[in-house]
């Protein structure tokens, strides 16, 4: 089999692509192949493909980068919408909130769906987790009152908050 | 147990037995899996990778489901025994290429492997001997809960596990079946099947995965989405794909049978003799015929060789693995005669 670029050397390097459900060949000799590469990798790559599906995303041209609607830079690791373009992944799992305008249709075009349906957490680890963090608030809460108290010297009531104080923190301590 | 050990068991994924296994070679399930709000192995500095590592390693090795197994730090060893796990299905191209601090979790009977710094933290692997995505599946996730008392993973209740590649964001999960298609392929009607598979948001690869050919006839079926359904549910999915997939080979092996007999008997013997008496043996060839062999046996037309046997040629065969059982590096000159040897021996010795 003849290249299908110079149409003069054998055609050692096949490659297969799929688009839209169309399948075509190409066969190329070492030499086109060498010369296509580039083209070739950028047209296989997932995250050039990825590109392709999140760039309808990107803020209108014009938009200043970093305007209010679409933040630009993940704050926990410091990961740009540009970079998720550039390398087809994302920094970390916060960069789901970060991003999550953006994501919110891309996930969509990719899955279908935008919304996760299956298995959920360990139930009764997530439950505690839950309770825990209530807690924490409710924490949280008694000692801001308990500093008004303190201002407003209003000390029996403060002595009731400490001891709410003590009672939460033992609390958490035994769901941990 | 250290990797050499390995070469002295059946990977689970070869053993020939399970649900329809004259079809289904194996079944494998992979979830994805991200500790919160730390930076994914391809972002990370190498400092937090190695924090990272260190971590997991000490989770998954606590786990009572892996306490016999072995831990890899996969820059710990050499080119030939990164190969050997790689052609055992325990690790994946990407964690060879960029060995640093990654390491893989090896179950004592090779049903279970961890990817530790894959492109996610966690790659949690199942593999299960025929049709059997089920049974993967209950494992897998029995693992995962129990890893998950110990690590808080990334999770939204809107979006599910949350992954480094919104392509396996939701479930995170890979179900796949690697499948033996050899009379679809004589009568040319893979590429409609395949494409049909496609069609049906499934992706079709080679033994190796991604960008692999489909040499010996192995193809790997895989759902493509991960969000959107639960888990059952994307495998049931599959399963009903498979089966229909399964029902195509099998009337073409029945059709071959009736329609084409000589031809076919002909073409499995040929190949039976080839591997009995060949001296120089390249891997392609190998797997073809030993594709044709393991037809042989499936439809009964070759008694004196089990399935498993068969099988473990197909990965033994395999380069690293050749090199491992000779104890050092081979030419691929020296590779294609020892291959050769070891296939005459073994199909003598049975």
């Amino acid at each position: 089999m003849l290249c299908d670029e110079c149409g003069k050397d054998k055609a050692t390097v096949h490659l297969t692509e799929i688009i839209n459900e169309q399948i075509t060949k190409l066969n190329l000799c070492e030499t086109c192949a060498k010369e296509k590469g580039s083209d070739v990798e950028q047209h296989f790559g997932i995250s050039d493909l990825l590109t392709a599906l999140s760039d309808v995303e990107a803020p209108a041209p014009g938009a200043a980068p970093g305007s209010p609607a679409v933040k630009n830079k993940c704050p926990h690791c410091g990961l740009t919408y540009e970079d998720f373009k550039k390398i087809g992944r994302l920094g970390c799992s916060e960069c789901y909130v970060t991003f999550k305008v953006s994501l919110a249709p891309l996930l969509k075009r990719i899955h279908g769906s935008n919304q996760h349906l299956g298995k959920v957490p360990n139930a009764v680890v997530m439950k505690e987790q839950k309770v825990l963090s209530k807690i924490h608030e409710e924490l949280e809460t008694v000692k801001v009152e308990l500093q008004k108290a303190i201002k407003k010297e209003e000390f029996e009531e403060a002595a009731t908050l400490r001891d709410k104080i003590k009672f939460l923190e033992k609390k958490a301590k035994e769901t941990k | 147990m250290k990797v050499d050990h390995l070469l002295k068991q059946t990977c689970e994924w070869l053993k020939g037995s399970g649900p329809n296994s004259d079809i289904v070679m194996s079944s494998r399930v992979r979830l994805a899996r991200n500790l919160e709000k730390i930076p994914f192995s391809h972002w990370a500095a190498k400092k937090q990778e190695k924090e990272t590592l260190e971590n997991l390693e000490r989770i998954v090795t606590g786990s009572d489901m892996l306490s016999n197994g072995l831990n890899v730090r996969m820059n710990e060893i050499d080119d030939v025994d990164k190969q050997f796990l790689l052609e055992r299905h325990l690790v994946s191209r990407e964690h060879i290429v960029q060995p640093d601090f990654k390491s893989v979790l090896i179950g004592e009977k090779e049903v279970i492997s961890v990817m530790i710094n894959e492109e996610d933290h966690l790659r949690i692997q199942v593999m299960q001997s025929g049709f059997n995505l089920q049974e993967c599946w209950r494992i897998a996730s029995r693992l995962d809960d129990s890893l998950h008392k110990r690590a808080k993973f990334a999770f939204s209740s809107e979006w599910g596990y949350l992954t480094a590649c919104p392509t396996n964001t939701g479930t995170g999960l890979r179900a796949s079946v690697m499948l033996h298609l050899p009379a679809l392929v004589m009568t040319k009607q893979i590429s409609r099947v395949l494409h049909a598979i496609t069609k049906l948001g499934m992706t079709a690869r080679g033994l190796y995965g991604e960008g692999t050919e489909a040499e010996g006839n192995f193809f790997q079926i895989s759902n493509q989405i991960t969000m959107g359904s639960a888990e059952e549910d994307i495998i049931d999915n599959l399963e009903r794909i498979i089966r229909q997939v399964t029902g195509h080979e099998e009337n073409a092996r029945k059709t071959l049978m009736k329609q084409n007999r000589e031809v076919l008997q002909d073409k499995i013997w040929r190949s039976n003799g080839t591997l009995r008496s060949a001296h120089i043996m390249n891997t392609k060839e190998t797997m073809g015929l030993l594709s044709m062999v393991r037809l042989g046996v499936d439809i009964g037309l070759i008694n004196d060789i089990d399935r498993r046997a068969v099988n473990e040629l197909f990965i033994l065969t395999q380069p690293a693995h050749l090199q491992k059982i000779e104890g050092r590096i081979l030419s691929s000159a020296q590779r294609d005669v020892k291959r050769a040897n070891l296939i005459r021996r073994r199909l003598e010795g049975l």
